[in-house]
């Protein structure tokens, strides 16, 4: 997979307090020395305040961790969950892998195409989401599956999927999990 | 099937609470310092006598991977869990993760202690934020009482430490993860050495999926007697198996090594949609593992040897089912995709060969193709098989040789159906 940096990017980038200090942690994590462990984490918290990974992030934290710039491009450009791009201020993640696609994952994205954008990585006209079709979130026996943020939303049908969608919309926290009424991964019951 | 007195996961499904006081009452963390107490070696035996082999694919077995561990501490070691689990069809580790944490967490410290480990990884993919908050918060439990940390009540310095990805399933790769630990690409290293010489930071370390942790204090605690009385000889225990695709209930479940596909699928998972005979194929192991047809399915024993036998691999045991309507070119078509995505690019063959055989798929699967292009993906696949570093291209290979083994009628089928409305 190819990836490149957004061709327009801010001027500056610096980390908020809270945040520096949450980056602090993760470096305190690891042995004296190894500082280079915690980049992942780094760009990690610095997607969660900007949306999206910026060259001057990735040179905020290449200066952080003492790493040279091309390491810490490398990496935000190895790992496909680091945004590139600016995207919509929630991401519909649709996994599309097998288990998914045996179950209807196609509809789930026509229902995202229909109410979001024509074309994934795509904001919508209002900004507030975008959506990108995943390789497999590892969910697979409540599938079909989206991941929204950090929750995931199983078992869907596409009516469900278009719910969630807008109450997402609407600034609501539709509850996670499966659906159809089930808890997590056991068998369903069976229908009285 | 496995009597509930018998599993190790009490709590698979989450219906009770994942917090220490829950899972103490579930027998977790029960005489975890007369365990160390009976020293390294000792647990390493218990360990191989289990016959345990590891629960994230390959099946290498656990207790003699551990006793590659170096028996001196001239330089730390490292245990490192991995739970990076994305092999399309797995989802037994997110279980574990979100709702027995402290299984894992006790595994984590016996299985250090047993290589002179201080320090445990745990790896956990990127995609699962819920399950890495629930572990950190385990983690954090178990720290608070001392059950582990600096100076904890077992008499062995312990600590972890929570590491996540950003979506690679390459990072699944046991030295892949380790760059990743390190802070780089996760490209895979080659071996040797490998890395119980030369792990993360150049120490001696040992890469173990999340199950294979977790199922080591129950062992140890109830005896590898016990565990290995579950399953066939080199293929003992139990195991959490994935159901998934076209059954009635997909789920979860902790079943006996060595049952049949046709129980597990029947007794646990509702069944093949529309019944047995409906059935078209089945991926037994996790994206990787070649399919098998019907036929073969009727006889698959689920474990290492049985699998292997039936032409397959035991894999993750995810276990993804394709009833007669499923379009059986598309899916592999669609794994094809996933390797090409997944792809780290260090090895030519892969990252060209993951393209093409993708690519070649895609036509297949309307039949826009020649005949002679079925046998070119064969080749295809055999010059990408064992050419390259890891085993992503292996990996890649295998399910479209499948397909052609099995259902190469199909896939000529649809060639000729296409060249037929072409010519009308």
């Amino acid at each position: 997979m190819k990836r490149h940096l957004y061709h327009e990017q801010p001027d500056s980038f610096a980390f908020s307090e809270d945040n520096l200090a949450r980056v602090n942690a993760e470096i305190a994590k690891y042995p004296g020395g190894r500082q280079a462990s915690a980049v992942i984490a780094a760009l990690w918290i610095g997607q969660e305040q900007e949306g999206w990974v910026t060259r001057p992030m990735i040179e905020a934290v290449a200066a952080l961790l003492a790493m040279p710039d091309i390491r810490v491009l490398e990496v935000a450009t190895f790992y496909t969950m680091f945004r590139l791009a600016p995207a919509g201020k929630h991401v519909i993640q649709v996994c599309t892998c097998v288990p998914c696609c045996l179950n209807g994952s196609d509809d789930i994205v026509k229902a995202c195409k229909k109410h979001i954008a024509e074309t994934p990585h795509t904001v919508s006209a209002d900004g507030q989401l975008s959506w990108e079709e995943v390789e497999c979130l590892g969910a697979c026996v409540n599938a079909p599956v989206v991941q929204v943020d950090a929750d995931t939303f199983e078992d869907l049908t596409p009516e469900q999927a278009e719910k969630i969608i807008a109450a997402i919309r609407r600034g609501e926290s539709p509850a996670p999990g499966p659906q159809n009424g089930r808890h997590a991964s056991e068998p369903a019951k069976d229908k009285v | 099937m496995l009597q509930d007195k018998d599993r190790i996961f009490r709590n698979l499904y989450g219906f009770e609470a994942p917090d220490l006081a829950a899972a103490k009452k579930r027998g977790v963390w029960d005489g975890t310092k007369a365990i160390i107490a009976r020293g390294h070696e000792a647990i390493i035996d218990e360990v191989k006598q289990s016959g345990l082999r590891g629960r994230g694919g390959a099946g290498f077995p656990t207790g003699v991977k551990w006793g590659f561990m170096p028996k001196n501490e001239d330089v730390p070691h490292y245990l490192v869990v991995n739970a990076d689990e994305s092999e399309p069809g797995t989802c037994k580790d997110r279980d574990i993760l979100r709702f027995d944490p402290h299984v894992l967490i006790e595994g984590a410290l016996v299985a250090s202690f047993a290589m002179r480990a201080h320090t445990a990884f745990i790896y956990v993919r990127g995609e699962f934020i819920r399950e890495r908050q629930a572990l950190l918060r385990a983690v954090d439990e178990a720290r608070a009482v001392r059950l582990i940390g600096p100076n904890n009540i077992h008499g062995w310095d312990f600590d972890i430490i929570v590491h996540h990805g950003a979506g690679a399933y390459i990072c699944g790769e046991e030295t892949a993860m380790l760059e990743s630990l390190e802070g780089k690409k996760g490209q895979p290293r080659m071996k040797p050495p490998f890395p119980a010489a030369c792990g993360v930071y150049g120490c001696p370390t040992t890469v173990n999926n999340v199950e294979s942790i977790a199922v080591t204090p129950t062992i140890l605690r109830r005896g590898a007697d016990w565990f290995a009385s579950f399953g066939r000889p080199g293929n003992t225990g139990t195991k959490i198996f994935s159901i998934s695709g076209h059954v009635n209930k997909p789920c979860n479940v902790e079943e006996s090594m060595g049952i049949s596909l046709r129980e597990l699928i029947e007794k646990h998972a509702g069944g093949v949609r529309g019944g047995w005979d409906n059935l078209l194929a089945v991926i037994p192991g996790g994206a990787s593992t070649p399919l098998i047809p019907k036929a073969v399915c009727d006889g698959a024993i689920m474990d290492f040897d049985g699998l292997r036998d039936a032409g397959s691999s035991f894999g993750t045991a995810a276990v993804m089912v394709m009833d007669a309507s499923a379009d059986v070119v598309k899916t592999i078509a669609r794994l094809a995709h996933f390797y090409h995505h997944e792809s780290c690019g260090q090895c030519t063959p892969c990252r060209e060969g993951t393209g093409w055989m993708m690519r070649l798929l895609d036509r297949l699967a309307v039949g826009d193709a020649r005949v002679e292009e079925i046998d070119i993906l064969q080749q295809l696949t055999e010059q990408v098989e064992g050419h390259t570093i890891c085993a992503l291209g292996d990996a890649a290979a295998w399910p479209i040789q499948g397909l052609i083994r099995h259902f190469r009628p199909e896939l000529e089928r649809r060639i000729a159906a296409r060249q037929a409305e072409a010519a009308e």
